[in-house]
């Protein structure tokens, strides 16, 4: 690394790398996740879970999965539907918010290090924790089912996973604006909750209530579906072990007919474009706030 | 080498900086000194970078603005409270930020010895004292040997035997050619650490001085310095004023200029005002300028001498 002198003779090293800042953030918060207790608990709770719903699937099916998507995965997706995206919104609006709260933001931006590195360590350390925590309860779920010999479906577990994965980064995404936006972290945290619950119930609910009071068109039906993340996440789980989206009722057979297997292009773009805006807007937004 | 030039901040509509310019150059160490909310620490964020302002700010010939990572890797910084992640244990707390300066984590032993932490790098950050908190500030801040040293109150927190021994450390620092800017309401801490004193009103530069004409231009030979909880602190400049006494306030309460002679009559004044006093300080400066301070902690219910 090459050094500069300043003139009282000291010979100090040139600030480091934004690839080494980035490292160096992402280190921390991924020990941070480890050693705190959401990581813990979140894990954990998502494993019981993934058991419980893994055990009463397979035993409603008689023990065997059902052809395709089996019974368990369908399961576990809407399981994933619930608890992936509150802990990555909480995960991340309480990021930035809660170092801001204890002055340890303002800290932090006194080191030589850039505020989007500092942003973007935080979102590749907290995304770590959440892919380990994904890894983690998914594989315990697929592995414990296994080892009782019944049905499971490798690639389709590897299919949620790898989405579910998506899914959490999309939200972390979402929560990281929240947080930067949110002055205190119990303000981020309830907010982030809030989008939770908007996003989980009622969406849902508002689609199915727009479809009968408006008479919605069945384009516009599906183009508020893919508005949703978490709806493009069902989509896109379910398209991509049973590659028809049949189940989904006209929506789905609009999409296929239209798109065809271009669907999962769509819907890759979708979720590339909930990581990314939400994610820049944050580093936008942080890059001019006063950390104070 | 710090240059402010033209510096502005406005938080919405309060002015909060207007105008200020100096220079701190190599080697010097300077105060800023005023009463809370005269800007020293806004001052102190906008060269950290941490404010947008307006203005030119260059550290060691690097633009804030332009260069901030070029020119913080310059500065350790020292906040008036440590606000850190509890859980990491010293050692990992100080290797942390070894990386983010991009310096050697080797550096990290010789850092912790040099403030007096050497042995406690296996504990964790929330057992430490206030003290040693602050401590550990100033070993991160020292990591790199960075050539300027910017402190917010530093000692703010600390009890008066931890104020005594963190300003003796900054003192042998300042010594060793490193240049200072921290921002300050202690008389004490400024004529101590202080070649030259910048005061601060309302963002605006009042006045500007050598740390040897402070203390005398502040007021007489004698500086008290009383403690009061901020309720009580108009009632009791009105009643020194009504007995001939100049006070001013200072963060957490008020300095009283008195004639070496007749330092027990403003105890008397705000006894008989029936106004407490939480702690208070006698600063005497000796002819030369230099000083001695003695610092009485009596928590006192009622302001007896």
């Amino acid at each position: 690394m090459s050094a500069i002198v300043v003139p009282c003779m000291h010979r100090i090293a040139a600030p480091p790398t934004a690839l080494a800042n980035i490292s160096a953030i992402a280190f921390r918060e991924l020990r941070d996740a480890v050693r705190s207790r959401w990581f813990l608990l979140d894990t954990i709770a998502f494993l019981g879970l993934g058991l419980g719903v893994s055990y009463i699937s397979s035993a409603s099916a008689g023990g065997a999965g059902l052809s395709g998507f089996g019974r368990t995965t369908a399961g576990l997706l809407n399981l994933v539907l619930l608890v992936v995206p509150l802990m990555s919104l909480t995960a991340g609006a309480s990021s930035v918010a809660s170092d801001r709260e204890r002055g340890m933001l303002a800290y932090l931006l006194a080191q030589p290090i850039a505020r989007w590195e500092l942003l973007v360590g935080k979102y590749v350390g907290i995304s770590a924790a959440l892919l380990a925590c994904i890894a983690l309860g998914l594989g315990g779920c697929a592995g414990i089912l296994a080892w009782k010999g019944e049905a499971t479906n490798p690639s389709s577990i590897v299919w949620l996973a790898g989405l579910s994965f998506a899914l959490a980064l999309a939200m972390l995404s979402v929560g990281m604006l929240v947080s930067v936006l949110a002055r205190k972290a119990s303000v981020a945290v309830g907010t982030a909750v809030f989008l939770w619950l908007a996003l989980v119930f009622a969406t849902d609910l508002g689609l199915m209530a727009g479809t009968l009071a408006f008479k919605l068109r069945i384009e516009t039906l599906f183009y508020l579906c893919v508005a949703n993340p978490l709806q493009v996440f069902k989509m896109w789980s379910l398209h991509a072990v049973d590659t028809s989206l049949d189940v989904l009722g006209p929506a789905g057979l609009y999409a296929m007919d239209t798109y065809g297997e271009r669907v999962a292009v769509l819907f890759a773009l979708v979720f590339a474009a909930w990581i990314a805006v939400p994610l820049a807007l944050a580093i936008a937004i942080f890059s001019r706030r006063s950390p104070v | 080498m710090i240059r402010i030039e033209g510096l502005c901040k406005s938080f919405g509509r309060a002015v909060a900086i207007e105008d200020v310019s100096f220079t701190v150059p190599t080697g010097d160490a300077v105060a800023l000194w005023g009463i809370n909310g005269a800007g020293k620490s806004t001052v102190i964020r906008c060269v950290l970078g941490l404010f947008r302002f307006r203005g030119q700010i260059e550290v060691g010939g690097c633009d804030v603005r332009r260069q901030g990572k070029r020119a913080r890797q310059l500065i350790g910084y020292v906040p008036q409270e440590l606000g850190f992640y509890d859980d990491l244990r010293v050692g990992e707390a100080i290797r942390f930020f070894a990386r983010l300066k991009g310096v050697s984590s080797s550096e990290v032993d010789d850092v912790l010895d040099r403030v007096s932490l050497g042995g406690q790098a296996a504990k964790r950050v929330r057992e430490l004292s206030g003290g040693m908190k602050q401590r550990l500030a100033l070993a991160i801040a020292l990591i790199g040997n960075p050539p300027i040293l910017v402190l917010d109150e530093v000692t703010a927190s600390l009890d008066a035997c931890g104020r005594e021994e963190f300003v003796a450390l900054l003192g042998q620092l300042s010594e060793g050619g490193r240049t200072l800017l921290f921002a300050s309401h202690r008389v004490d801490e400024v004529t101590t650490l202080a070649k030259r004193v910048i005061t601060l009103d309302r963002g605006k530069i009042a006045h500007e001085c050598l740390a040897s004409e402070f203390v005398p231009q502040l007021g007489l030979g004698t500086l008290l310095h009383f403690h009061l909880s901020p309720q009580v602190c108009d009632a009791a400049m009105t009643a020194l004023r009504a007995s001939g006494f100049a006070p001013r306030p200072n963060g957490v309460g008020l300095l009283v200029p008195v004639p070496s002679e007749q330092k027990a009559a403003p105890f008397r004044v705000l006894a008989d005002a029936r106004i407490s006093i939480d702690d208070f300080e006698v600063i005497a400066t000796s002819v030369s300028g230099s000083k001695t301070a003695t610092q009485h902690t009596a928590r006192e219910r009622e302001s007896t001498p």
